[in-house]
C-alpha cells in the first residue's frame, strides 16, 4: 500500500459508488415495484419450502418405526433417561425427598433427607476449605436464607439437577474440546455447530428432548446440559490453545505420551482457565432453572413458573430471587476453588484418617449428629413453615400501590413510545421488499470482509424468507433492533462513567453481576405487572436483560486503553473531554461494539421469553412449536433465530475487526 | 582434549512454512532460491542449515530474533518437523524414526531448558525436576531421590517444596535446568536460557553454567541472541541470519575474521582482547631464553586480556606453555605484542 497517496474524495471510492448505487435501487424498488412485483413484498406461499413438516415427520419415524437393529430409538432415549435417573434420584434422596419406598403420595420415608443445619454446615466448610472465613459465611448464608425463606424444599430439587448437570457439561465439554485442540478438522467441524447451539433458542431444542425423553426431570438435566456444554468446549480449546507453547514443547521434549501430555502437563497448565468455564457451566445451569422446568424439572424454577402464570408477583419474585441467591452461593465458590492455589508445606506424616481428612469428617460427623438429633426435634431437620419469613406480600402491595398512583404516567410512557417509536418502525421494517433487504445483507457482508461473509449472510437470510417466516423475522428484528439501540443508548454512557473511576466501577460490577446471575424470566414478572403483555414490556424486558454487556464491555473497553497513550494526551495538552472523545473512545470502539454484540444476542435470547406476554415474532413461533409440541415449527423458527443472531454477530464482528485493523490494534 | 566425533549432524536441513511447499520441494535434493519461495509465498525459516556438533563441546547459536534459531533447535530434536534434510543423532537419522522411537529418545537421550521456564504451575520444585523421570514410569522414591541429587547439583538444595511462583527468576531458571539434566542427557539443549533474567543474574547464571558444565561435560547446544553471551561460552559459534547460517568458528575465527558485512556488525564493538588467544599471537620460540630468564610461563589457551596484569611488570617475554603436551614451550609473547592486540580495541 501506498502511504503517501493522498485518499480520493469519498465520492470516488468504489465502496461509496456501490452504496449510493444499492441505496438509490432500494428506494426506487420499495417506492414504485409493488404493482409490478407484488412477490418482492409477501413472499409466494407457493414457493416456500415445506420443511417445517419434513422435520416433523422425521422425528415421528424416528419416534415410532426407527430402530438400530438390536433395539429401537425409543428404547434408547428410555434407557439413556433411566441410567440418568440413578444418580438423580440417589442425589435427589440425600437433598430434598430422603430415601423413599413405593411411589408418589403412597411413599414411606425410610431415612430423612439431610438436615438444614448439616448442608449449610457442608457448604460453609467448602466456602472455608476454597478461600477462608469470608466465603464460608458468604455460602452458609446464602443456603440459610433459603431455610428462612420457605425455599428450602425447591432449592434442594433444584440444587440436585444441577448437581447431576454440572458434571456432565463439564465432561463433555472438556472432551470436546480436547478433541478439537488435537484434530485440527474436528475443530473445523466443531465450531459452527457450537455457534447454531448457543444462538438457537432454548425453547427450540426443549421440542424435541421433550418429545423423546417425556414431561421429567431427566429431560430438563438434558436440556440443561446441550445447553451449558458449548461454552465450556470453547473455554477449553480456547485454554488448551493459550497454553504457552514452551510447555507444549517441554511435554515433547521429556517423552510424554499424547495422553501423558493431556493430563499431566496440558491440563494442568490450562487449569485456571478451564475453571471459568466450570463456573460458566454453573452459571449456565442455574439459567436454565425456570425454563427447564417447563419439561418437568420441579424445585424453584417450578415455582416461579407457577407464579408467573396466576401473576402472583410475590411468590415469584421470593423465588426467583431464591434462584439468584444459590447461584451467588455456587459462583462465589466455583471461583473460590478455581483461585484457590496450592500452598507450599511441608508434607508431614499424618496418620489417623481424621487427621487426612479434617473437613470430610468433621461434616460426616455433623450429618450423622444433626440428622439424630433431627429426628427428635423437627427444626433441625426442616425449618418449620410457620417460622417462614415472607416478603411476598409487601411486594404485592408495591405493585399495587404503583399501579393505582402512577398508572397514567406509565401508561402515557408507554403509548407515546409506542406510537412514536415503535410501530412506525415496525411498519417500515415490514413494507421493505425482500429482495432489498437481503441484497443489503449481502453488500454489507462484501464490504465489511468479502464475498464468503456476503454469500453466507444471504443464505442464512434466504432459509428466513423460503421457509416462510419473513414477516415473524422482520417484527424480531424490530423488536430486536429497538431494545439494542435502547439498551446501548442507556449503557454505553453509564459504561463511560464507571469507567472514570476505580470505586464506581468495582461498584457497577457487582450490581452487573447481579443482574447476570438473574435467571431471564425474573425480569419480565415486574414489567408485565407494570405494563401488562404486549410490544412495550416485551421490550423493556429485553433492554433489562440485554444491557448488561454494553454497560461492562464499555467500561472494560475504556480501562484497557494504554496507560502511556492517556499520558501522551495529558502531556500534548488535551482536555479531560478531548481525552474521552478522542483517544479513549476511539481506541474503545471495537471492544465497545463486542459488547453491543454481545446485547444482541442476549436480546435475542431474551426474545423467546417474551413469547410469554403475546409478541407476535419467531419466539412466539418457537413457543407455540413447544405448548403443541410440534418439532418441525419449532426447530425451523428456533433456526431462524438463530441465523439472525449469526449474521449480526458476523457483520459486527467483521465490523471491529476492520476498526481494529485501522487503528492498528491488530495486524 | 576435545574429541572430534560429531554427535549431532544436521545435514541440508529445510523448515519451510506455506501451501504450495511440493512446488518447490520436488526431490530429496531441492534446493530453491529465496525468489523461488517468495513466489511460493512460502516462508523459509530455517534454510539449507549443514553442521556439525562435536561431542562435549558448547555449540551456540546465534540470531537475533526472526533469524530462525529456536526453529532449527527444534528440527533439531524433532519438536518440529524438517520439510526436508537429515538429522543425525550418533549417527542415526532422527527424521526416520517413529514417534515412539522418538519418546524414547527424548527421555533418556536429550534434554531441553526453555526461555521461559517452562515450569509446571502445578507440581512443586520437586515435583518439576522429577516430572521427565515420572514420565519414563519410575517409582516415586527413585525419581525423588534422583530429583534431589540435581536439586543439589543446581544450588536450590531447601526449596523442593517450593512453587514455582515462589522463586525469582534465576531460581525458575535453575529449576529448568535441574530438570532437563535429571534424565543425564547426552545432548543438552538451552534454547535462549537466561534471556528472559536480569543483566545481573544473568552473569550470574552464565558463570554457573559454566561451572555446571566443567562438572558434566555435556554435548551443548545453547540458543542465543545475545553475541557478547555466545563469546563467552561458546567453544564454537554459529551465526545465522534470516534462516541461513553465516558463519561457524571459534568465537577468535568470527572476531578475527568475520564472514560477513553482517557478521562483521556484531564483532565490531568486541574487545579482541578477549577472544584472541595467546597462541594465536605468540612468536616463535627463540633458540635461546632471553637474558635474564623468561619472565613467567602463560597457557596457550589464554586470552590476552586474562594476561594483561601479568605483563605489566614484565622485563623480557613470556614462555608460552602448551598445557595438554606436558606443559613444553612452544612459542613467546612479550608486552609489545599484547598492546599490539588491545590497540585494535
Amino acid at each position: 500500500m501506498a502511504m503517501t497517496s493522498k485518499p480520493s474524495p469519498i465520492w470516488q471510492r468504489p465502496m461509496f459508488q456501490l452504496w449510493s448505487v444499492a441505496f438509490v435501487v432500494a428506494v426506487l424498488v420499495q417506492q414504485f415495484a409493488k404493482p409490478y412485483a407484488a412477490w418482492a413484498f409477501k413472499f409466494p406461499r407457493g414457493w416456500q419450502t415445506r420443511l417445517r413438516y419434513h422435520i416433523s415427520d422425521f422425528s415421528d419415524w424416528l419416534l415410532n418405526d426407527a430402530t438400530f437393529g438390536l433395539f429401537t430409538f425409543t428404547e434408547m432415549t428410555r434407557a439413556m433417561a433411566w441410567l440418568m435417573n440413578i444418580p438423580y434420584s440417589g442425589v435427589k434422596s440425600l437433598l430434598a425427598t430422603g430415601l423413599l419406598q413405593g411411589q408418589g403420595s403412597d411413599a414411606i420415608q425410610l431415612l430423612p433427607p439431610l438436615s438444614w443445619v448439616a448442608v449449610v454446615f457442608i457448604v460453609g466448610a467448602l466456602g472455608y476449605y476454597a478461600r477462608g472465613w469470608k466465603l464460608a459465611v458468604l455460602a452458609a448464608g446464602c443456603f440459610t436464607y433459603l431455610a428462612l425463606f420457605g425455599q428450602w424444599q425447591g432449592a434442594m430439587i433444584t440444587l440436585s439437577s444441577i448437581i447431576i448437570a454440572v458434571p456432565f457439561g463439564i465432561l463433555a465439554g472438556l472432551f470436546l474440546g480436547l478433541g478439537a485442540h488435537r484434530w485440527p478438522l474436528f475443530a473445523k467441524i466443531i465450531s459452527p455447530v457450537l455457534d447454531i447451539m448457543q444462538t438457537v433458542p432454548v425453547f427450540a431444542y426443549l421440542v424435541p428432548i421433550l418429545v423423546f425423553f417425556g414431561f421429567s426431570p431427566i429431560s430438563a438435566i438434558i436440556a440443561t446440559i446441550i445447553y451449558a456444554t458449548p461454552p465450556m468446549v470453547r473455554i477449553t480449546i480456547m485454554a488448551l490453545g493459550q497454553v504457552p507453547s514452551e510447555l507444549s514443547d517441554l511435554g515433547n521434549m521429556v517423552g510424554c505420551t499424547p495422553r501423558q501430555k493431556t493430563w499431566k502437563v496440558m491440563i494442568p497448565s490450562a487449569k485456571e482457565n478451564l475453571m471459568v468455564g466450570v463456573n460458566q457451566v454453573i452459571m449456565l445451569s442455574l439459567n436454565m432453572v425456570i425454563i427447564a422446568s417447563m419439561i418437568g424439572a420441579g424445585g424453584l424454577g417450578f415455582t416461579v413458573l407457577a407464579a408467573l402464570r396466576r401473576l402472583d408477583i410475590g411468590a415469584g419474585l421470593e423465588a426467583g430471587f431464591a434462584i439468584v441467591v444459590l447461584a451467588i452461593a455456587l459462583d462465589r465458590l466455583s471461583q473460590g476453588f478455581a483461585q484457590r492455589g496450592e500452598q507450599s508445606q511441608l508434607q508431614s506424616e499424618k496418620t489417623t484418617l481424621f487427621k487426612r481428612y479434617p473437613y470430610t469428617s468433621v461434616s460426616l460427623v455433623v450429618v450423622i449428629i444433626t440428622g439424630v438429633i433431627g429426628l427428635f426435634w423437627g427444626v433441625m431437620q426442616a425449618w418449620p413453615e410457620a417460622w417462614f419469613i415472607t416478603t411476598g406480600k409487601s411486594a404485592n402491595e408495591a405493585m399495587k400501590y404503583i399501579n393505582i398512583h402512577y398508572y397514567d404516567l406509565l401508561e402515557g410512557i408507554k403509548t407515546s413510545l409506542l406510537l412514536n417509536i415503535m410501530i412506525p418502525t415496525k411498519r417500515f421494517l415490514l413494507s421493505l421488499p425482500w429482495p432489498v433487504v437481503i441484497g443489503f445483507l449481502g453488500l454489507a457482508g462484501y464490504t465489511l470482509k468479502g464475498w464468503r461473509l456476503s454469500l453466507l449472510c444471504m443464505v442464512l437470510a434466504g432459509f428466513i424468507l423460503i421457509t416462510g417466516q419473513w414477516q415473524k423475522a422482520m417484527v424480531t428484528v424490530y423488536l430486536c433492533g429497538i431494545s439494542v439501540i435502547i439498551a446501548a443508548l442507556i449503557g454505553i454512557p453509564i459504561g463511560i462513567m464507571a469507567s472514570t473511576r476505580d470505586r464506581l466501577w468495582n461498584g457497577t460490577k457487582v450490581v452487573i453481576d447481579t443482574l447476570q446471575t438473574m435467571p431471564s424470566l425474573a425480569y419480565l414478572m415486574p414489567v408485565v405487572m407494570l405494563f401488562r403483555v404486549g410490544d412495550f414490556t416485551a421490550m423493556i424486558a429485553i433492554i433489562a436483560y440485554a444491557i448488561t454487556p454494553a454497560i461492562r464491555y464499555t467500561a472494560v473497553g475504556l480501562r484497557q486503553v494504554d496507560p502511556q497513550l492517556i499520558e501522551a494526551g495529558v502531556v500534548s495538552g488535551c482536555t479531560p473531554w478531548q481525552i474521552l472523545t478522542k483517544i479513549k473512545l476511539k481506541l474503545a470502539i471495537p471492544q465497545i461494539m463486542l459488547g453491543i454484540n454481545q446485547t444482541v444476542m442476549l436480546a435475542l435470547s431474551m426474545l423467546v421469553i417474551t413469547a410469554l406476554v403475546g409478541t407476535r415474532d419467531l419466539g412466539q413461533e418457537v413457543y407455540i412449536g413447544l405448548t403443541k409440541a410440534d418439532i418441525g415449527r419449532g426447530m425451523v423458527a428456533g433456526l431462524s433465530i438463530a441465523f439472525i443472531a449469526i449474521i449480526t454477530d458476523r457483520l459486527i464482528t467483521a465490523g471491529s475487526d476492520r476498526i481494529k485493523q485501522r487503528l492498528g490494534l491488530s495486524s | 582434549m576435545r574429541q572430534k566425533t560429531p554427535k549431532l549432524v544436521c545435514d541440508g536441513v529445510w523448515k519451510v512454512y506455506g501451501d504450495n511447499l511440493d512446488v518447490v520441494f520436488k526431490s530429496p535434493a531441492s534446493s530453491p532460491s529465496a525468489t523461488d519461495l517468495a513466489t511460493n509465498n512460502l516462508i523459509g525459516a530455517v534454510q539449507n542449515v549443514t553442521l556439525d556438533i562435536f561431542d562435549g563441546e558448547i555449540f551456540v547459536i546465534m540470531g537475533l530474533s526472526g533469524s530462525g534459531k529456536s526453529t532449527l533447535v527444534r528440527c533439531m530434536s524433532r519438536l518440529i518437523e524438517p520439510t526436508q534434510g537429515k538429522v543425525l543423532f550418533n549417527g542415526e537419522n532422527l527424521t526416520e524414526k517413529s514417534d515412539a522411537e522418538m519418546i524414547e529418545i527424548r527421555r533418556h537421550k536429550m534434554g531441553m531448558v526453555f526461555q521461559h521456564f517452562a515450569l509446571l504451575p502445578h507440581l512443586t520444585v520437586l515435583g518439576n525436576v522429577a516430572f521427565p523421570l515420572e514420565v519414563q514410569g519410575i517409582g516415586k522414591a527413585e525419581r525423588e531421590v534422583r530429583a534431589l541429587e540435581v536439586i543439589e547439583l543446581v544450588g536450590l538444595k531447601g526449596r523442593e517444596n517450593y512453587f514455582p511462583r515462589e522463586l525469582s527468576g534465576g531460581q525458575q531458571q535453575r529449576v529448568g535446568i535441574a530438570r532437563s539434566l535429571a534424565v543425564e542427557p547426552e545432548l543438552w539443549f538451552l534454547d535462549e536460557p537466561f534471556s528472559a533474567l536480569d543483566p545481573l543474574i544473568r552473569r550470574e547464571m552464565q558463570d554457573e553454567f559454566l561451572r555446571l558444565q566443567g562438572v558434566l561435560k555435556k554435548t551443548i547446544v545453547f540458543i542465543t541472541h545475545d553475541f557478547d553471551e555466545a563469546i563467552r561460552l561458546a567453544d564454537r559459534i554459529a551465526i545465522m541470519k534470516d534462516g541461513a547460517v553465516d558463519q561457524v568458528g571459534t568465537p577468535q575465527d568470527i572476531v578475527l575474521n568475520p564472514a560477513t558485512d553482517y557478521v562483521a556488525e556484531f564483532t565490531r564493538d568486541v574487545s579482541r582482547a578477549k577472544v584472541v588467544s595467546v597462541e594465536s599471537v605468540m612468536s616463535a620460540k627463540a633458540d635461546n631464553a632471553p637474558d635474564g630468564g623468561y619472565s613467567g610461563y602463560i597457557k596457550a589457551s589464554a586470552k590476552i586480556a586474562e594476561i594483561v596484569s601479568q605483563l605489566k611488570k614484565a622485563t623480557t617475554a613470556f614462555a608460552v606453555i602448551d598445557e595438554n603436551n606436558n606443559d613444553k614451550i612452544i612459542g613467546e609473547i612479550t608486552r609489545d605484542d599484547v598492546i599490539d592486540v588491545l590497540m585494535q580495541g
